[in-house]
C-alpha cells in the first residue's frame, strides 16, 4: 500500500458499516476498552488512594511513595505484561487487569502522598489548634487542598491504563488493541492503522476529558506532572 | 510420557542457565539493539529538543509546543508505531520515529523548564556585561538549565529503555524481540531473562547518566538532593 492511498484506505475501513457490527465491531471493542481500563482504574484509586493519603497524612513512607514511581518507569510494562500471560496467569483478560492495576499505581500513589505532604504546614497546624481531630484534618483540610495533585495522578493512571489495555489485546486481552493485533497479523494495514486511530481517538479523549473535569474542580490548576511515563 | 532430556529448556523453567549459555549471542545482539535504538532515540530527541525549547520561548510559543508534546506523549505507543508502517514500514526507522517523538515530549518540556528557571537577574547581568543573544544562551542560560536537561535525559533514557520493548512487536525492538517471540513460543526462560536485562539495562543507564550529570554541573553537589 503507497502511503498516499493510505489516508483513503483507513478512511474506507473506518466507514465500513460491517465494521460497527457484531462481537468483533468498534463499538464492542471500544466498550471492552473502556470497561477494562474503568474497572482497573477503579482498583488502583481503591487501593493506592487510602494508602497515600495515610501515610501523607502521618507524614510518612515517603522514600515508598517516590520509588513506586522510579521502579515504574524502569520496569517494561510489556515485559510483565507476557511474564503474566504465560506464568499462571494465562492469556486472556485477568493478566492485563493485573498488568493495567500494577502500573496505575504509581502515579495515583506518589501523586496523592506528594499532595497531601504539600499542603502548608501552617494550615494544618491552624486547623489541629482549632480543635480538629486528625480524621477532620485530613477529610476537611488536607483532602481537599491536595485535590488537583490527586486528580493529576489519576489522569496520568487512566492514560497509561488505556494504553496498557491496547498492549492487552496482544495477550488476548480484547479492546481497540485487537484491530492492531489483527492488522499486523493479516498483514492489513489498513485495520492496522484504524486501529491505530481509534485508540489515539480513545485516549486523547480520555485525556480531554480530565483536563475538562480538572478546570471545573480547579480553576488554578497546579501543573505538576509528578509520575510521566508511556507505555 | 516422561521427557527424554530433564534439561531446563525442555521443562521450560523460568530461570535456566542452559538458556543463557545456548542464545548467548541472541542475548547480545537483542541488547545491542535495544541499547543503539535507546542512544539514537534520547541523542536525537536531544538535538532536535533544545533548538525547539528555544525558538518557542522566543517565539512565545512554548504553551503551544507543550501542548503538542502532551498529545503525542498521550497516543500509546503500539498505536504511534503503527502510524508510521505506512511510510516507513516494518523497519527500524518507524520504531526509532515513534521513540524519538516520545523522548522529545520528556525533553523539550525539561528544557523549558530549565530555560524558565534562570533566574532574571542572572541574564540581565549578562546582556550588561555586553552578551550577545547566542553567547548568553550558549555560555550562561544553557549550562544553568544543565540540571534540568539532565534530569530529562535521564527520564526519557529510561522511559525509552522500557518503551522500545514493544517495538518487539514488529521484531525491532531489541530485548522486546526476545519478550514477544517468547511470548508467541510459550518460552518462559527467554522472556524472563529479556525482561530481567531490560529492568538491568535502565537501572546502569539511569546510574551512568546520573554520574554523567555530577561530572558536568560539579556546582550542584553543594545544593544538597
Amino acid at each position: 500500500m503507497m502511503p498516499m492511498s493510505a489516508f483513503g484506505d483507513v478512511a474506507d475501513w473506518l466507514t465500513e458499516p460491517a465494521h460497527w457490527h457484531g462481537s468483533d465491531g468498534i463499538p464492542v471493542r471500544t466498550w471492552e476498552h473502556l470497561v477494562l481500563s474503568g474497572t482497573s482504574l477503579a482498583v488502583v484509586c481503591a487501593l493506592a488512594l487510602p494508602l497515600a493519603l495515610w501515610l501523607g497524612h502521618i507524614g510518612k513512607g515517603g522514600a515508598l511513595a517516590i520509588n513506586v514511581t522510579n521502579i515504574g518507569r524502569a520496569v517494561p510494562v510489556f515485559a510483565v505484561l507476557v511474564l503474566l500471560a504465560i506464568g499462571p496467569l494465562g492469556l486472556g483478560v485477568t493478566a492485563t487487569i493485573v498488568a493495567l492495576i500494577l502500573f496505575g499505581i504509581p502515579p495515583v500513589l506518589t501523586n496523592a502522598y506528594v499532595g497531601v505532604r504539600e499542603v502548608d504546614r501552617d494550615t494544618v497546624e491552624a486547623a489541629r489548634g482549632m480543635g480538629m481531630t486528625g480524621w477532620q484534618v485530613l477529610r476537611q483540610v488536607e483532602l481537599p487542598l491536595a485535590l488537583p495533585l490527586i486528580l493529576t495522578g489519576i489522569r496520568l493512571a487512566a492514560v497509561q491504563i488505556i494504553a496498557t489495555a491496547t498492549l492487552g489485546a496482544f495477550v488476548l486481552g480484547g479492546g481497540l488493541g485487537r484491530f492492531i493485533n489483527a492488522g499486523f497479523g493479516r498483514q492489513d494495514q489498513a485495520e492496522l492503522v484504524s486501529g491505530a486511530v481509534l485508540v489515539a481517538a480513545l485516549a486523547l479523549t480520555v485525556e480531554g476529558a480530565f483536563e475538562l473535569l480538572q478546570r471545573r474542580l480547579d480553576p488554578r490548576r497546579r501543573v505538576a506532572r509528578l509520575s510521566d511515563r508511556r507505555v | 510420557m516422561r521427557p527424554l532430556s530433564t534439561g531446563c529448556l525442555v521443562r521450560n523453567d523460568w530461570i535456566c542457565g542452559e538458556y543463557l549459555r545456548s542464545r548467548r549471542s541472541e542475548l547480545q545482539d537483542a541488547l545491542i539493539q535495544h541499547i543503539t535504538l535507546t542512544v539514537v532515540a534520547v541523542l536525537v530527541g536531544l538535538v532536535v529538543a533544545i533548538p525547539l525549547a528555544i525558538l518557542a520561548r522566543r517565539l512565545r510559543l512554548t504553551q503551544l509546543i507543550l501542548g503538542a508534546a502532551t498529545v503525542i506523549y498521550t497516543i500509546p505507543s503500539v498505536a504511534l508505531f503503527s502510524f508510521f508502517i505506512p511510510f516507513t514500514g516494518i523497519s527500524a526507522t518507524t520504531v526509532a520515529i515513534g521513540l524519538v517523538l516520545y523522548s522529545l515530549t520528556v525533553l523539550v518540556r525539561n528544557v523549558v523548564a530549565g530555560l524558565d528557571a534562570v533566574p532574571d537577574d542572572v541574564v540581565e547581568a549578562a546582556r550588561g556585561m555586553g552578551m550577545g543573544p547566542t553567547r548568553l544562551m550558549v555560555r550562561v542560560q544553557l549550562p544553568l538549565a544543565l540540571p534540568a536537561i539532565m534530569a530529562g535525559v535521564r527520564i526519557a533514557t529510561v522511559s525509552t529503555i522500557s518503551l522500545t520493548t514493544v517495538g518487539g512487536i514488529i521484531n525491532y525492538g531489541g530485548l522486546g524481540n526476545l519478550i514477544f517471540g517468547g511470548l508467541q513460543t510459550t518460552f518462559r526462560a527467554q522472556v524472563i531473562t529479556a525482561s530481567v536485562l531490560c529492568v538491568v539495562l535502565a537501572i546502569t543507564a539511569d546510574l551512568v547518566l546520573l554520574v554523567v550529570q555530577r561530572t558536568i554541573t560539579p556546582w550542584q553537589r553543594v545544593a544538597a538532593r
